[in-house]
């Protein structure tokens, strides 16, 4: 089961959390940054799974990501997923995002959160993988949008819009 | 086109966002949150309806905010008018926010239920994937009991869209894991296990994770899922590359599902099916023979997919352990990964070959790769892959090359990252303690662990060595000749000087005929550590010095001077100036005879499991250790609170309680805490000291340990000691307290008050003696505080004071009522209001053994009923609680995580208060 998919840039700044166990609120920032410390003091080229920190369970879970540009993808999984098969969902995720936002980059991800939300709730659905096939993905993404355009034409009043 | 083109969105939420982000300082960020926090609460607040939009766009502010890591503690009635809209954006942004932002606020769980119900039964197909999301999303019981009977229809059904069917399989899963006992397969199963056959591979990729979630569960009930799932692999792995057309990854079949079904298939035995074993055995050659073939892509995707695959492939093999061919196969492909230019296939090639290690068919074949991972331990970048090496070395160790591996992490651990030593230390000193031909290379060894890696060398490492040079009397004299060389070097550690002091306190005279290390030099080599340490050490060294009076009596004088100076019979520490003063009125008063009782040679330890693999257990989960458990050795009393470790050096004087007072710090003094045997004797040498008076305040730790019994000792200081027993019928009890007088002194004036009437009792006490009183006991109706007990007293001319909660709880009022599984839960159901419920959560703060979790379920009075918890790892139980004024029937889950080491306990009674107060008592038994 995937416990968390974490999004961070090179600074910490948390881009998407996920988590698909309960956590407190603190919890789930003091995940995130116990994450960050585990995986950006990794050098390049090493590997790309590690035990996990202290509260996301230690070392019954696993750290699996990879690291973009500015942007680490962190997926907390444990012992019943392959490692291999996690770093290709990263790939999957990240091809998937690219093609949705046209050359992804941080600021997509800062300025659509909800849109990277839905994307990733086709691929991964209460920690259990939903859809390995990027263009089944991009099909139901691209018929959300298409009812989203069809209802936004009808009430976005720019006037008030602040 | 793009899936989302940039331009469009919410300005507003843009422009907010941007402000964020120009901000300079976090003060400005948070002043900028808050005034945005405060225009969206008077918005939602305001007199005038919003529109959709808007409503969408502070929904949306409010995510990015609680993003940043701000709490968020309103919206949350907004967010679920956004789920009635009929419009799909703001439907979707309200699952959103409450996906995120609820876990499980009971009141608007009723409301966000009911937008659900609409949804479900919608028929549009991305309303319903909504809310199949949202409810694996929050995952909370009220939604399993409000839906853990619609989806599995959904799932199954024939018109039902691939897409929801996908979401549906997952949703279900995500109730099954979180309230087993309302998701109900029964008639699904089949229906269920057959969407492995599913024409759709998204259907089966979600289906499969269900599956193999249910398999792991029930798995006699889904083994028809063997032989589907054999052909279903077999179909992928046989199907050329394009065959599966947008499933085709990098040239790889379906690689995810292919991992899933081989991941599936290890839930269970090789298939008894000739035809089915045949196939798949052809699947695991097929995937093998892969591997050999040269890549159809130089992308380093294509090789993850294929080798994502083979080691799923060899797990399964390994799991099997029955084809010796494909072992061997397997083994050496592991091998030739072990030296592959890609870091992730040398880490997990390291990893897989731990568990091939334990097998019997492959043990020798790992073994052959020793100078390979040895090298890896040594050169490898990655403290992650290094860490694998080591276990692996671990895992692979035997007789025939532990003496290699041995000095070859030991040599490591001078280099090791300061995270993995003490995990190091650990497995050194259980290898060198499991495959010891001569206690002397163990010795050895764990000197050089305390050498290399002092500060790494936990308490349990060294207490070991002790134990076992302790035990075994062919290696004492060697240990004290090599301890007492070590202890020469200039600075040694402090682990060392403990270990020192210990061995030769006790074995030091095996060694005292050489002149150079008599008796003198010995004690003034010790004495010379003795500055450098810490109180603990300096404590067991004062120890290790009035052993010295008695092995050697020529050194009396010179170590009762030490005694005598200041700095340690005015020493500002009060444990060491208790020590110094008693040693040397010990040495002084007592005879010969009686300081050679007093100071015998430690007795040998029972044996036992070494409490270090307890640790490491502990440390790594049980998977880790898994070779030590192949040799026999039981992991019965995994608990470390049964582990004495190594008792005071005068340990006749100690009390013998097993509270692992490992060095006799933790107790009031070695001397003064007396125990009955050896008491009398030096409470008489004593006596002018004088215990101190007993603690007025109330004593609560007994309590708690009578929940679940009702015969022992409640409590017991130095003077008294205070033993119960009772018995209980119906709503009335009866208990008989002892109070025995400890020392030799009559107690006067004793009297004992309950804030409920009781009997006097004799209001002597003879020294030695034991008076009784009983007490009876009505339960009128049910309560939360004990009575408490309070005992006044004379002793030599202090008044003794002591207060004590008699263990009189609820629970104790209990019959035990046997029930059927169907009963159980319909009167489970019936106990369903909130009030009624108590539960709780909590860490295992003793083992989780499963008979002293049934004896402790029995103790609390209740009858424990076997079969009904479709999970056996649970507990259920029944009880009614009999007071005069009613009778208040219980109902009890237990759900024990091994994994997590933590426990859910529910209660269900007719009741708050009951339910309330027996969840109190029972959790803090396990």
């Amino acid at each position: 089961m995937i416990k968390a998919i974490l999004i961070f840039n090179n600074h910490g700044k948390p881009r998407l959390s996920k988590f698909y166990e309960h956590y407190s609120e603190d919890t789930e920032q003091q995940i995130i940054r116990e994450t960050f410390h585990l995986v950006s003091k990794r050098d390049e080229n090493v590997c790309n799974f590690l035990e996990g920190g202290m509260l996301i369970g230690g070392s019954e879970n696993k750290l699996i990501y990879r690291h973009y540009a500015t942007l680490y993808f962190v997926f907390c999984v444990d012992s019943s997923e392959s490692e291999l098969g996690i770093l290709d969902l990263i790939q999957v995720f990240v091809e998937t995002l690219d093609k949705c936002f046209e050359n992804v980059c941080e600021l997509d991800l800062i300025f659509h959160v909800d849109k990277v939300h839905n994307i990733l709730a086709e691929m991964v659905m209460g920690g259990m993988v939903l859809e390995t096939n990027m263009n089944e993905i991009i099909t139901q993404v691209d018929a959300q949008n298409k009812m989203e355009k069809s209802e936004t034409f009808i009430f976005q009043s720019p006037r008030q819009d602040r | 086109m793009p899936a989302v083109s940039k331009g469009d969105g919410m300005r507003g939420l843009a422009v907010f966002i941007s402000d964020i982000r120009n901000c300079k300082s976090k003060e400005a960020e948070i002043k900028r949150i808050n005034k945005e926090l405060a225009n969206i609460r008077s918005k939602f607040k305001g007199d005038k309806a919003l529109d959709g939009y808007s409503k969408k766009k502070y929904v949306c502010k409010l995510l990015f905010i609680f993003l940043l890591g701000h709490d968020i503690d309103f919206g949350h009635m907004e967010a679920v008018n956004l789920l009635s809209s009929n419009k799909y954006t703001e439907k979707q942004i309200g699952y959103l926010f409450i996906s995120v932002l609820v876990n499980s606020n009971s009141e608007l769980i009723r409301l966000i239920n009911n937008a659900i119900k609409n949804d479900l039964s919608s028929r549009n197909p991305t309303f319903m994937c909504l809310a199949l999301h949202c409810i694996a999303n929050v995952g909370s019981r009220e939604m399993a009991e409000a839906f853990a009977g619609e989806i599995p229809r959904i799932l199954v059904a024939g018109d039902t869209m691939d897409s929801v069917k996908q979401s549906a399989a997952l949703c279900l899963l995500r109730l099954y894991k979180a309230s087993p006992d309302l998701v109900l397969m029964g008639e699904w199963t089949s229906r269920v296990v057959h969407l492995l056959n599913d024409q759709h591979m998204g259907v089966v990729t979600a289906a499969i994770s269900l599956i193999t979630c249910l398999s792991s569960k029930n798995p006699d009930e889904f083994k028809t899922c063997v032989s589907l799932a054999v052909s279903r692999l077999s179909r992928i792995v046989s199907s050329a590359s394009t065959d599966l057309q947008d499933y085709t990854y990098y040239f790889v079949p379906a690689p995810w599902l292919s991992c899933k079904l081989l991941r599936l298939l290890q839930c269970y035995p090789p298939p008894e099916d000739g035809a089915v074993k045949g196939r798949l055995v052809e699947c695991l050659e097929t995937i093998l023979n892969k591997a050999q073939e040269p890549p159809k892509s130089k992308k380093v995707q294509h090789s993850n997919a294929k080798n994502a695959i083979l080691f799923e492939a060899i797990s399964l093999i390994i799991h099997y352990d029955s084809e010796p061919n494909l072992l061997v196969r397997a083994c050496n492909q592991l091998g030739q990964f072990l030296q592959h230019r890609e870091t992730n296939l040398r880490y997990l090639a390291l990893e897989s070959m731990c568990t091939l290690a334990s097998s019997e068919f492959s043990h020798e074949a790992v073994k052959t790769h020793i100078e390979t991972v040895i090298n890896a331990l040594k050169t490898e970048r990655d403290v992650s892959v290094r860490q694998r090496a080591a276990d692996l070395l671990y895992a692979m160790c035997d007789r025939s090359n532990a003496k290699q591996i041995v000095a070859e992490m030991l040599s490591y651990l001078e280099t090791a990252d300061y995270s993995i030593r003490e995990e190091m230390v650990l497995k050194v000193a259980i290898l060198a303690e499991k495959y010891a031909v001569d206690y002397s290379w163990y010795v050895d060894t764990i000197l050089n662990l305390i050498r290399i890696a002092g500060d790494y060398v936990s308490e349990e490492v060294w207490y070991r060595v002790i134990q076992i040079v302790i035990n075994r009397d062919d290696v004492q004299g060697y240990a004290a000749k090599t301890v007492f060389e070590a202890l020469q070097a200039p600075a040694c550690h402090e682990n060392m000087v403990k270990v020192g002091g210990y061995i030769l306190g006790e074995f030091g005279n095996l060694i005292a005929g050489d002149p150079r290390s008599s008796p003198l030099v010995q004690f003034n080599l010790l004495h010379s550590k003795f500055h450098l340490c810490s109180v603990p050490t300096r404590a067991l060294l004062l120890s290790a010095y009035i052993k010295f009076i008695n092995l050697f009596p020529e050194t009396k004088a010179t170590i009762q001077e030490v005694l005598r100076s200041d700095s340690q019979i005015r020493n500002s520490d009060v444990e060491l100036q208790q020590r110094a003063v008693e040693y040397l009125k010990l040495s002084s008063i007592a005879s010969t005879d009686v300081l050679a009782t007093v100071l015998e040679e430690m007795p040998p330890f029972p044996e036992r499991e070494s409490s270090i693999l307890a640790k490491l257990k502990k440390k790594k989960g049980p998977g880790a250790v898994s070779v030590e458990l192949e040799d026999g050795k039981e992991r019965g009393e995994l608990n470390g609170g049964g582990d004495r470790g190594v008792p005071d050096l005068t340990n006749a004087l100690s009390t013998p309680s097993p509270s692992a007072d490992l060095l006799g710090l933790r107790s009031a003094a070695p001397v003064s805490g007396a125990a009955p045997s050896a008491g009398s004797l030096l409470v008489d040498v004593f006596s002018e000291a004088g215990p101190a008076a007993a603690s007025a305040g109330v004593n609560d730790d007994g309590f708690l340990r009578f929940v679940c019994k009702n015969n022992g000792v409640l409590f017991e200081n130095q003077l008294l000691q205070i033993g119960i027993k009772s018995e209980y019928r119906q709503n009335l009890g009866r208990m008989y307290l002892f109070y025995g007088n400890k020392t030799s002194v009559q107690f006067v004036s004793f009297s004992t008050t309950l804030n409920v009437q009781t009997k006097t009792v004799e209001p002597l006490v003879e020294g030695g003696a034991q008076v009784q009183q009983v007490i009876n006991i009505e339960c009128l109706t049910d309560f939360v505080d004990a009575p408490l007990l309070n005992i006044k007293f004379r002793y030599g001319g202090a008044l003794q004071n002591i207060s004590l909660k008699l263990p009189v709880t609820i629970n104790k009022f209990f019959q035990p009522t046997e029930m059927a599984a169907a009963d159980f839960f319909q009167r489970w159901k019936q106990l369903s209001q909130p009030q009624q419920e108590a539960q709780k959560i909590f860490k295992a703060s003793h083992g989780m053994d499963t008979e002293v979790l049934k004896a402790k379920l029995l103790g609390l009075g209740t009858a424990l009923l076997e079969n009904v918890d479709p999970n056996p790892e649970n507990y259920v139980c029944a009880g009614v609680i009999q007071t005069k004024a009613q009778q208040v029937g219980c109902l009890l889950r237990l759900e024990p995580n091994a994994q997590a080491q933590m426990y859910r306990l529910t209660l269900r009674s007719s009741k708050d208060t009951v339910s309330q107060r027996v969840c109190d008592l029972l959790a803090e038994q396990f």
